[in-house]
Parts: structure tokens; C-alpha cells; sequence
């Protein structure tokens, strides 16, 4: 069988996680695998519509909470117990940590950030990321039970044919104090609505804005569209804005609807952190800028001018 | 506090990377180096925690020789001592580097654990996202990953976790294992006068054999990004109209 971890925020599902559950069908389906999911804590409805066959809910009263140790501790009895042919997670800050636990504790080798395999015999050749996907691996993995995470944003999440039958099982992981130590004490929400991880609309400025006043305009015509600002790590690093607001390999990996790119060069550790947006414009002065050779449309020119008489116009047609 | 900072050598981020002829490694003649982005900012955090509490720290890697100068760079910002488990320059996988850092950490503590131990999150090239949590495993010590804030109070840790809506807080007792993340802190720039003394320290060698695990790298790819062809939809604030047409089109198909 295939084990799907499905990554969740105390009940609710990660944003990405149904993509992890669809690659996954894809492996099952090409080894005639039954596609099984691991939930910890919570009950999470619809998963046969994703083509599982049987859930394992991981109950214990003190997974009421996220703790890495403690997903990772009772993740690990669960695959001890099940002997899966492989785990997958998707590739998110929790999937990643969890299936590393479960490696460190199994002693398995767990592979980050698989975008395809190939599983034609006891070893699998793997294709994963490496440079935030700006360069590829192709690795060899051999294991008695494959560990591995998909990359996010590389598979798009769809429905499958549902099972024929759909079980719940339940499992009761033995936890001791100490992989109880990581769990979440507090949490601080900031961002009501739309973040910068699943806004439509990103509003996105590089060095070419010139100072944390010049994002205002930005501001205003993410505020007009429905979207939010984001920018790149030369700007985070002038502390014009909070890291929180970075775009690329070290900041956020984003897939908005449309992606504005407001004087970034486009250096290539941005790109992979918003290449998968479904539309993207460039707003530079340098029409030779990868960000403009690269967008699908662009504008020529100084932002600072552009941008106003773009709100303008936005804001006189709302009003007619 | 004690700490202890693991840091990769890396080519430094925005080089183009060019692979070699049989694409097992990347073609590094050309490229300058620099300490992996999350890591840097672990030298930085590890530097401010032990100047509020009157610490030390010292600084490890596991890489080629070379790698001798990303533990300079440490060195000329603060940190106070240095490891260097050297290597051919090959690819370790996960495995084998967690395992050469676990037993060489059991030799620094021979007189006395690291209150802390550091780990950037992922190293900028090969992303394992795993050789913090393996080591923290290996020496039975907590860990999360993820980190962009660090208190420290009476041997206890205050971690904070950024979430897409907000934070997460976490409280570990010492000793502990924390990886962290770029925009934690920023890093300072090297005085004269810490570049002067990096060089007057002595960089430990400790070995580690290579221990092997299922994961083995077979070649790197250069990926073909898609890049559709560029509309250009006219330039300077002539550009308005256009722009809102296309926006109008997007949002309604959107």
C-alpha cells in the first residue's frame, strides 16, 4: 500500500496537502497499490473522493495539538505496524518535518521534494529539488519502506474514482514526555482572509520600488484587486519590508492567479518561488530583465509612474 | 549559553549554476561561496544569544577543505571557535551527514553539552530539510524546525514558527535543537577587527567516515522552466489602460 500523511492545521486541511494525496494515487495506481491515508488528531472527512480505501485515524488525547515529535513518534508506529511500501506527505514546512522525524526514528532515508518517480524495481529513481527547483536531482532510492515528500505546487490536486469500499481504522501510538516537549503552547493569528500563500493576486515589488515608502502604490492596487503584497529578498534585506512578505526560495513559494512583479530583476532564486503563478506581469524599466523575457505580459517603464495611472484607471472604471 | 552552529558551504545565491560534463556535481570554477542563507542567519542568532548571556559559540561543518572560509566568516562575526569535519567535497546524503555531525558533537561534549544546537531549516542546494531533526534524534534532544524567533529565559526556549495566518509558539527546555530560518534576525557585516582575529584562530579537524544510506545522487538536471513568449502591453503610464483591460479579463476568467 501507498500511506498518504494528510497535513493538517487542528482539523483543517493544509492548502497544499490534496496534492501530496494526488501524486500519491498516481504511485499507487502505476504499482496496482491500494491508496491508504494517516490523520493525527482530527477527523477529516471526503478523502475517498481522492481514491483512498482506509484512513487511519491516530488518536491519542494529546495529539490535539501540532507536535512535530509527536506526529513524527506516532506516524512512525503506524508505518512500524502497516509496512507500507512508501509514505508520502506533501513538501510543506509540517509534511517535510514530520517525514523527517519519521526517518530519523525509523533510520530510513527520506527524500524531500520529489516532483516524479520512477518505480520500476526494488530501487526507485527519484526526481527531486534541489536549489528550491532551480536545479534537479535525479537520486536512487533503496529501502524497505520508501519515505518521501512531494513538492508543492508540481502536481495539480484532483479528484479520483472512489474505492469500492472505504474504511476508517483507528490506531493509538504510544507517546512518551519527551516527543510531547515540541508541541504548539500558543498561537498568534496576524492575517485574517487572504495571505500571501493562497492570495489570487500578489502584488510583488523588488528593488526597482526604492524604499519601504515606495510600496504604497503597491499596497493600494493589491488593496484594489483583492490581493496582497509580496516582494523579494533584496527588499527584506534593506528591511523595507517583513520577511513574512518574501517571495523565492528562502521566503514563500507561492501559486496565485495573477503575479505583478513590480521592479524585480528576477533572479532565479524568486522566479522558482513564484513560477508556478497562472499569469504573470513584469513592470521594469529593463525590457532585457529575466522578470520581463520570462512574464507572460509586460510594461515597460518606471513603476512609480505606471503604477498610479494603473489604479487611476482601475478606480475610474469602478466608479463609472 | 553554549551553542553550537552547523553551517554548509554553498555556492552563493544568484550564481548561475553551470553543471560538469557528467553532471554529477556543479562546475565550480567560476563561482564564489558563501555560508547557506538560513544558516547565516544561525551564526547571527547564535552570536546575539551568547552576547545577551554571556556565552560562546562555536561554529561546525562538514565539507571540502575550502569550507575553511565560511568557518572564518563565522569566526569574524562572533562566533568563538571552530570544527571542520572535512570531506573529498563529494555529495553526503542525509544520513551520512547527520551521523558524522551527531558523533562529532559527542566528542565537543566530552566535558559539557551545547544548550543549543542550531541548524538552518534547508540547505540552500540540496534542500533535505532533515539533518537538524536526524541529529536531534541521534543525541535525544528536542527539536523544531522552522524558527524565526528565539527567547531565551532560565533554560528555557521560547521558539516562534511563522504560519501563513500568523505564529506558532513552542517552549523547549535546554539542552535543545532548534533549525531556523532566514529573516530570524539580520546578519551583521564582518568589523576589520573580527576578520583580523578570525584569522588568528585555530580550526579544529575532526573525522567521520561516510556511512552510506539508501539515498544516493545519480546526476543533476537542469530543469527546462516553462517561459512562455512576453506580451508587451506598451510602456510607461500609456500602459494604464491596457493593464486594467487585462486585469479586468484575468479577474472575470479567474
Amino acid at each position: 500500500m501507498i500511506l498518504t500523511l494528510i497535513t493538517h492545521d487542528l482539523g483543517v486541511l493544509e492548502e497544499t496537502t490534496l496534492q501530496a494525496l494526488t501524486f500519491a494515487r498516481g504511485l499507487a495506481d502505476d504499482l496496482g497499490l491500494e491508496l491508504h491515508a494517516a490523520v493525527i488528531g482530527f477527523e477529516i472527512e471526503n478523502l475517498a473522493d481522492y481514491g483512498v480505501s482506509v484512513t487511519h485515524l491516530i488518536g491519542h488525547d494529546q495529539l490535539d495539538d501540532y507536535s512535530p515529535s509527536a506526529w513524527g513518534v506516532s506516524l512512525a508506529q503506524l508505518v512500524e505496524t502497516l509496512r507500507p511500501t512508501a509514505v508520502v506527505a506533501i513538501g510543506s514546512d509540517r509534511g517535510n518535518e514530520v517525514m523527517a522525524h519519521v526517518g530519523a526514528i525509523s533510520g530510513l532515508p527520506m527524500v524531500a521534494n520529489v516532483r516524479e518517480i520512477e518505480a520500476s524495481d526494488e530501487s526507485w529513481s527519484v526526481l527531486r529539488t534541489r536549489w528550491g527547483g532551480s536545479l534537479l536531482e535525479e537520486a536512487s532510492l533503496r529501502a524497505s519502506i520508501k519515505l518521501l515528500t512531494v513538492a508543492e505546487h508540481n502536481t495539480q490536486a484532483s479528484p479520483g474514482d472512489q474505492p469500492s469500499t472505504m474504511t476508517t481504522e483507528t490506531f493509538k501510538p504510544e507517546l512518551d514526555d519527551n516527543s510531547l516537549l515540541t508541541k504548539i503552547v500558543d498561537r498568534v493569528t496576524v492575517a485574517e482572509g487572504v495571505t500571501l500563500a493562497t492570495a489570487p493576486v500578489i502584488v510583488s515589488g523588488g528593488r526597482g520600488v526604492g524604499s519601504a515608502e515606495g510600496f504604497a502604490s503597491l499596497e493600494e492596487l493589491a488593496g484594489l484587486l483583492g490581493g496582497v503584497v509580496g516582494c523579494s529578498r533584496v527588499v527584506t534585506n534593506n528591511g523595507w519590508r517583513p520577511h513574512s512578505d518574501q517571495v523565492g526560495q528562502t521566503g514563500t513559494v507561492v501559486a496565485p492567479d495573477i503575479y505583478i512583479a513590480c521592479g524585480i530583476s528576477g533572479a532565479i532564486q524568486h522566479w522558482v518561488g513564484m513560477m508556478a503563478a497562472k499569469t504573470i506581469i513584469a513592470i521594469n524599466t529593463d525590457a532585457e530583465a529575466p522578470m520581463v523575457t520570462k512574464a507572460d505580459y509586460a510594461v515597460v517603464g518606471d513603476l512609480h509612474e505606471i503604477l498610479p495611472a494603473v489604479i487611476d484607471e482601475i478606480k475610474r472604471r469602478q466608479d463609472g | 549559553m553554549r551553542v553550537l552552529v552547523c553551517i554548509k558551504r554553498v555556492p552563493a545565491p544568484g550564481a548561475k549554476i553551470v553543471l560538469t560534463e557528467d553532471a554529477r556535481s556543479i562546475d565550480t570554477s567560476l563561482l564564489s561561496f558563501a555560508i547557506s542563507p538560513h544558516e547565516e542567519c544561525a551564526v547571527e542568532e547564535a552570536v546575539q544569544i551568547a552576547e545577551a548571556t554571556d556565552g560562546e559559540v562555536t561554529v561546525l561543518t562538514l565539507g571540502p577543505p575550502e569550507a575553511e572560509e565560511q568557518l572564518r566568516a563565522a569566526l569574524a562575526v562572533g562566533a568563538g571557535a571552530a570544527v571542520l569535519i572535512p570531506t573529498d567535497g563529494s555529495d553526503w546524503d542525509p544520513i551520512s551527514t547527520a551521523s558524522a555531525i551527531s558523533s562529532t558533537i559527542g566528542e565537543l561534549e566530552v566535558d559539557e553539552p551545547f544548550d543549543l544546537i542550531l541548524f538552518g531549516n534547508e540547505s540552500a542546494d540540496s534542500g533535505g530539510y532533515q539533518v537538524g531533526i536526524r541529529v536531534a534524534h541521534a543525541l535525544g534532544r528536542p527539536i523544531v524546525s522552522g524558527i524565526k524567533a528565539i527567547g531565551v529565559e532560565e533554560g528555557l526556549l521560547t521558539l516562534r514558527r511563522e504560519t501563513p495566518t500568523g505564529s506558532e509558539l513552542y517552549r523547549l527546555p535546554t539542552p535543545a535543537v532548534t533549525a531556523v530560518k532566514e529573516g530570524i534576525n539580520l546578519p551583521r557585516y564582518p568589523t576589520l577587527k573580527g576578520r583580523l582575529n578570525a584569522k588568528k584562530v585555530e580550526i579544529s579537524r575532526m573525522t567521520a567516515n561516510r556511512e552510506g544510506s539508501g539515498q544516493e545522487m545519480v546526476r543533476l538536471v537542469t530543469p527546462e522552466l516553462e517561459v512562455s513568449e512576453t506580451e508587451i502591453l506598451g510602456s510607461g503610464a500609456d500602459a494604464a489602460p491596457a493593464v486594467a483591460d487585462l486585469l479586468e479579463r484575468l479577474q472575470r476568467a479567474g
